[in-house]
């Protein structure tokens, strides 16, 4: 059986995803570069193409409270949200992860206000990286398909039991038209088994969740949750794996190109990736040995697989498309450092921030940072270096 | 409390219906009921108001709180018709 290719923009090969998935309820909230995954989804229920259930709420923050309650109860839950919107169900984001329940939800990044931008950076994906969710990057329609499913196969095994959230760049993937190979709906059948909490509110079996803790017990709950947040990885691993016997596509924690015999590596996440790789093969041919290493599991942070792919490169230089105030090193490029600290002979690793706000970086801009960031006067300076930034 | 992390339940879910009973919230009061039964005129309103749910009907048939739990709130005091309830602080141990 051949599988067509079809072009679909970012966000309706989500849909198409979680329609495939047969989700159960999508309580969910429109906002740029979302609204088109809602809307087709809001379209497919109401035509009955999707037997689901479609809540309309009226805020973020009420949306995923209200997927809190439909996956309590054993329903496949989907949401989608970026920016503000991922910021206005913050709180609700932590109480998500800590009770345990395998919500998947697609986050169109976007930049967070102010002042307001509807264009995309990984912004919003900064402010949630503690909140206790598995979190994975996709860089084009394929891997976000492929992703949505895989999501929900992960989140609710039942040595998991984590929301998962599935990053698309905003407007960079959300709206751009790309191709991809759909799998068949027997296909998606036979990977993803029924959703089945083994605690699911039930008035036969009945059980309190959303329970409070005295701080003789906080600290064990929180150890609770951290390890079943690590060992997820095995799981992760296991359905990739699973997948890739299934579609021929193989996803791993840490993707490369041409980073094998490197002596620096551009070091990033999400669909500036692919704008790295035309940099990487232009420099390539101009014999400098480059290449790009990114994060396809952002968590939990994916540090052996790191490690393992920096080799033996001598330079990484991280692309941050975030801005932290007040400090003097990205986050990622933080996260990047200090998982490389005990290493010996560990490599230089500098930051360049860029790709605000839905701003651009062109292949030339690579290969800039990766001219600026060999040099050892750009190596002992620890600063914010916003690339293209007008003076 | 010996409970190790690896003992939490899933998602701190309680499987245990009613446990809440079995924690003393009496330990949190610094007033407590005191009763004149000749003014009890056995309305139940005390039972009614209280927010603890901790007031029950003794073999005599009135309305007492039950110290196990009662928190001193003082709702039951206001509420009497006969203010047959008066507040008195706990006694210094």
């Amino acid at each position: 059986m051949t599988a067509k290719m079809i072009g679909l923009e970012g966000s309706l090969a989500v849909a198409e995803a979680a329609k495939m998935a047969d989700v159960d309820v999508v309580a969910a909230y429109p906002i740029t570069p979302q609204t088109h995954i809602v809307e087709r989804l809001a379209d497919m229920v109401a035509s009955g193409e999707l037997n689901a259930n479609y809540i309309p709420v009226e805020s973020e923050h009420s949306a995923l409270s209200a997927c809190l309650g439909s996956s309590a109860t054993g329903a496949r839950t989907f949401t989608a949200t970026a920016g503000q919107g991922l910021e206005l169900m913050h709180e609700v984001l932590y109480v998500a992860s800590a009770m345990r329940l395998p919500i998947v939800m697609s986050v169109a990044n976007r930049a967070l206000s102010g002042p307001l931008s509807v264009w995309g950076d990984h912004s919003d994906v900064m402010a949630v990286r503690d909140v206790g969710w598995i979190q994975i990057f996709v860089e084009n329609a394929q891997q976000a398909f492929d992703n949505i499913i895989c999501a929900f196969k992960i989140a609710e095994n039942k040595d998991v039991l984590i929301p998962v959230m599935v990053h698309l760049d905003g407007f960079h993937l959300s709206h751009v038209v790309e191709p991809l190979y759909l799998l068949d709906q027997e296909q998606v059948d036979s990977f993803l088994p029924d959703y089945d909490h083994p605690l699911a509110l039930n008035p036969e079996k009945p059980v309190s969740m959303g329970a409070f803790a005295m701080p003789v017990v906080f600290t064990e709950t929180k150890k609770a949750q951290d390890v079943a947040l690590k060992e997820s990885k095995k799981v992760i691993l296991e359905i990739w794996s699973e997948f890739e016997k299934l579609s021929g596509r193989k996803y791993r924690p840490v993707e490369t190109y041409k980073s094998e015999d490197a002596d620096t590596l551009i070091l990033m996440m999400g669909s500036f990736s692919e704008t790295a790789m035309l940099a990487i093969d232009e420099l390539r041919e101009e014999g400098r040995k480059v290449g790009l290493v990114r994060f396809r599991l952002w968590r939990p942070f994916p540090k052996e697989e790191l490690i393992r792919e920096i080799g033996n490169a001598k330079t990484v230089i991280i692309l941050d498309r975030s801005l932290s105030y007040g400090t003097y090193v990205g986050s990622v490029c933080s996260e990047v450092r200090a998982a490389l600290y005990a290493r010996e002979n560990r490599p230089d690793v500098v930051g360049f921030t860029g790709g605000l706000g839905g701003r651009d970086i062109a292949v030339a801009q690579f290969k800039d940072m990766v001219d600026k960031g060999e040099q050892a006067e750009k190596k002992s300076k620890d600063e914010i270096d916003i690339i293209g930034v007008r003076e | 409390m010996t409970l190790s992390w690896k003992d939490i339940e899933i998602g701190c879910i309680v499987t245990e219906p009613g446990s809440a009973s079995e924690y003393r919230t009496g330990d949190w009061r610094a007033d407590r009921p005191e009763y004149d039964f000749s003014r009890c005129i056995k309305c139940g309103i005390c039972y009614i108001y209280c927010p603890e749910g901790c007031i029950y009907q003794n073999d005599d048939g009135y309305f007492v709180a039950d110290m196990y739990y009662c928190k001193g709130c003082g709702i039951c005091a206001v509420e009497c018709w006969t203010k047959a309830i008066s507040m008195v602080q706990e006694e210094e141990v």
